[in-house]
């Protein structure tokens, strides 16, 4: 194996593009799950919103028409999951698996005439002299604007979810529903309102898949990036920085996995390309082991149907 | 204003109907997707449930394909609702399924060319095996680390598919297949092939297996101690700890049994009607079997009718491909729609709609 022949600048600059869709997804969960709903769909929700992007930017010829089109489709979508769990009362778990299996077939059908396409090009932000700085131009200034806009969306979410009024309610509906409710804060419009949000950045994270990271549009193409980002939640213990954080740990994990594929390391290539999953599974072990952390981040009312008259 | 109240105990009545309307409402909603498509809703319908059974051209083909499809959807399915039933999720029988044929096919690759009738019942015990050693993987790291076994489960998956990918292409590639990936044909291996045991009928082991998983899922659910633990954990979680449940062992139980059987099902598969390790081998059972599940209404018996329903999907959706150029990402979708249906229409089971009774809550 030739580990030179690996271009570390170029491998952080690429952990950026790898981060980006699973932290859009992971933020927008994260939004979800504060409000006390569990919505295990991300995976259905980011690649209809890879395929709707992928087909407006397509039909358009403008990758922003593009983004905007995948957050609208992954909201769509999510709010199908919304009015099961809230209206119906459905189970959150074997909804989300629905939403997800629905979204696996639903986005294949609408895909089918575009397999094989290129996606207009997503330009890159011009920053003028910034980009030009030695090492740190080419890690951080030479990126498409999606990049900047997601860590804005990150800061974002915090802002609302710690310093506004409308966070605080929007959190002590995922702590105590029947609370809330008794309070005279309407949970189940809180919820939509939060689902439509995560389905909403779900379905731009897929777009950021089929449009910038691959950049075309395969059946499946999400490939479990939907689950990464729900394990992603959990990781950073329902707290939007570090969301941030594990995303682009993540995300260069990634990286590298596939630069060793390139440098030649001498192992089948199915073994490299299982290592994002395992590393996962090993993360969200050490995390949930840690005496009771879990249990005291999560939102307490996380996965509970609630009904008003009971 | 429309009000939900909540009934005093689940509506009997509408346990069972609810699948059935379920299924009607998919029948519509399907229908327009199918408009949408620009094909003839109704010809797509009818070609999906109704000819693979009785139409004088296919159903002498499709019938016993019938059953093929359904043995692994049931055996899975059977597995998977023990594990719902006491709020345990298990959703990488996908993997499982994957493990349990490469443990099952190891077995036979490594015995050939012996005639051994030991093989095959080996092979059984090797997929069943392999698919509880997979599913032992989140359920142990659930009881000792807390580790939530949907996510891990799930992600196993993947990890199956690669693991799939590097057998077909490495080690169990077929010497003498000229360099093509995939193993050996167990179809044409006499003491390791799960080969059709009635002729014309697609009966094969694995369909024995699933029937012979229902009656014994069905006895323990509602005549062993288990089957009392696993719905008390269900639908009192703080009575079941009172009750002397052991959460644990719960979970070990459900992941473990679900695990094996999705192993078995995917030895009967690699042996039988897939006959070889391929890339491509596993076709999403483990997934559709969750929709089974489901539909069954995480009963048995249920699960069998749900299977057979559901087998009849993907052959219905095989010919409506072939015959009206449906695509088969429609029967996914159509699949997961049924799923959705299912799951709204369930609230008429543990509510009662007041219309105009009383003012808002």
């Amino acid at each position: 194996m030739d580990l030179s022949s690996i271009n570390w600048l170029l491998l952080i600059a690429a952990l950026m593009v790898g981060a980006t869709p699973i932290l859009l997804a992971a933020i927008g969960e994260l939004v979800v799950e504060r409000s006390g709903v569990l919505n295990l769909g991300v995976e259905g929700m980011m690649i209809t919103g890879a395929i709707c992007g992928f087909a407006v930017a397509v039909k358009t010829g403008s990758p922003a028409l593009g983004f905007l089109g995948g957050a609208l489709g992954g909201a769509v979508l999510s709010l199908v999951f919304g009015l099961l769990t809230q209206v119906f009362l459905s189970n959150q778990v074997a909804t989300g698996l629905a939403l997800t299996l629905f979204g696996l077939g639903l986005s294949a059908l609408m895909g089918q005439s575009y397999v094989g396409i290129r996606p207009p090009a997503t330009p890159k932000l011009d920053l003028g002299p910034l980009s030009d700085i030695p090492v740190l131009g080419p890690i951080l200034f030479r990126h498409d604007p999606m990049i900047y806009i997601s860590i804005l969306i990150v800061a974002l979410v915090w802002a609302v979810l710690f310093r506004t009024r409308a966070g605080l309610i929007l959190r002590a509906t995922g702590e105590s529903a029947e609370a809330a409710h008794a309070l005279g804060y309407r949970v189940i419009r809180i919820r939509l309102l939060a689902i439509a949000c995560g389905g909403a950045l779900a379905g731009l994270g897929g777009a950021y898949l089929s449009l910038v990271r691959v950049p075309q549009w395969t059946e499946g193409m999400t490939a479990g990036a939907g689950w990464i980002a729900l394990a992603l939640v959990v990781f950073a213990s329902w707290r939007p920085w570090r969301v941030l954080i594990g995303a682009y740990l993540f995300g260069g994990l990634t990286v590298l996995q596939l630069n060793l594929q390139a440098a030649g390391m001498k192992m089948p290539v199915e073994y490299l390309s299982m290592s994002p999953y395992i590393i996962t599974i090993l993360v969200l072990v050490l995390i949930s082991s840690g005496r009771g952390r879990i249990s005291t981040s999560a939102p307490a009312a996380l996965g509970r149907t609630f009904h008003a008259s009971t | 204003m429309i009000t939900l109240e909540k009934r005093p105990s689940p509506s009997r009545a509408w346990a069972w109907a609810t699948p059935v309307l379920a299924v009607l409402l998919t029948m519509i909603a399907g229908g327009l997707m199918f408009a949408l498509l620009g094909k003839d809703p109704v010809d797509a319908i009818r070609t999906i449930f109704w000819a693979p059974l009785f139409d004088p051209q296919f159903a002498s083909y499709s019938r016993p394909q019938l059953l093929v499809k359904a043995g692994p959807l049931i055996l899975i399915a059977v597995g998977l609702a023990m594990g719902f039933r006491a709020g345990i999720w298990n959703i990488g029988a996908e993997g499982q399924y994957i493990i349990g044929a490469l443990f099952g096919a190891g077995v036979a690759l490594a015995a050939y060319p012996s005639g051994s009738p030991l093989i095959f019942p080996t092979m059984i015990v090797a997929g069943a095996l392999g698919g509880f050693l997979w599913a032992m993987i989140p359920a142990l790291l659930r009881v000792f680390f807390n580790t939530n076994e949907i996510l891990v489960s799930l992600l196993l998956v993947y990890v199956a598919e690669q693991f799939l990918a590097a057998m077909a292409l490495g080690p169990m590639k077929n010497p003498e297949g000229g360099g093509f990936p995939g193993s050996r044909n167990l179809q044409q291996y006499d003491a390791a092939s799960n080969l059709e045991l009635l002729q014309g009928t697609g009966l094969h082991w694995g369909v024995v297996a699933a029937i012979v998983a229902v009656i014994f899922g069905h006895v323990m659910l509602t005549r062993h101690l288990m089957g009392f633990h696993i719905r008390l954990a269900g639908q009192a979680p703080r009575a079941a700890r009172f009750g002397g449940v052991n959460p644990g062992r719960l979970v070990i139980f459900c992941l473990g049994l679900s695990g094996a059987l999705a192993g078995l099902a995917g030895m009967f598969e690699v042996s039988g009607p897939a006959g070889q390790v391929s890339i491509d081998f596993n076709s999403g059972y483990g997934f559709t079997a969750i929709i089974v599940a489901f539909l069954g209404r995480l009963h048995p018996v249920g699960i069998l009718l749900a299977g057979l329903l559901m087998a009849l999907t993907y052959i219905g959706g095989e010919l409506a491909q072939f015959m009206l150029g449906i695509p088969a990402a429609a029967i996914q979708a159509f699949q997961g729609m049924l799923l959705f249906f299912l799951l709204g229409v369930d609230v008429l089971t543990n509510f009662r709609i007041r219309i105009g009774a009383r003012g808002t809550a």
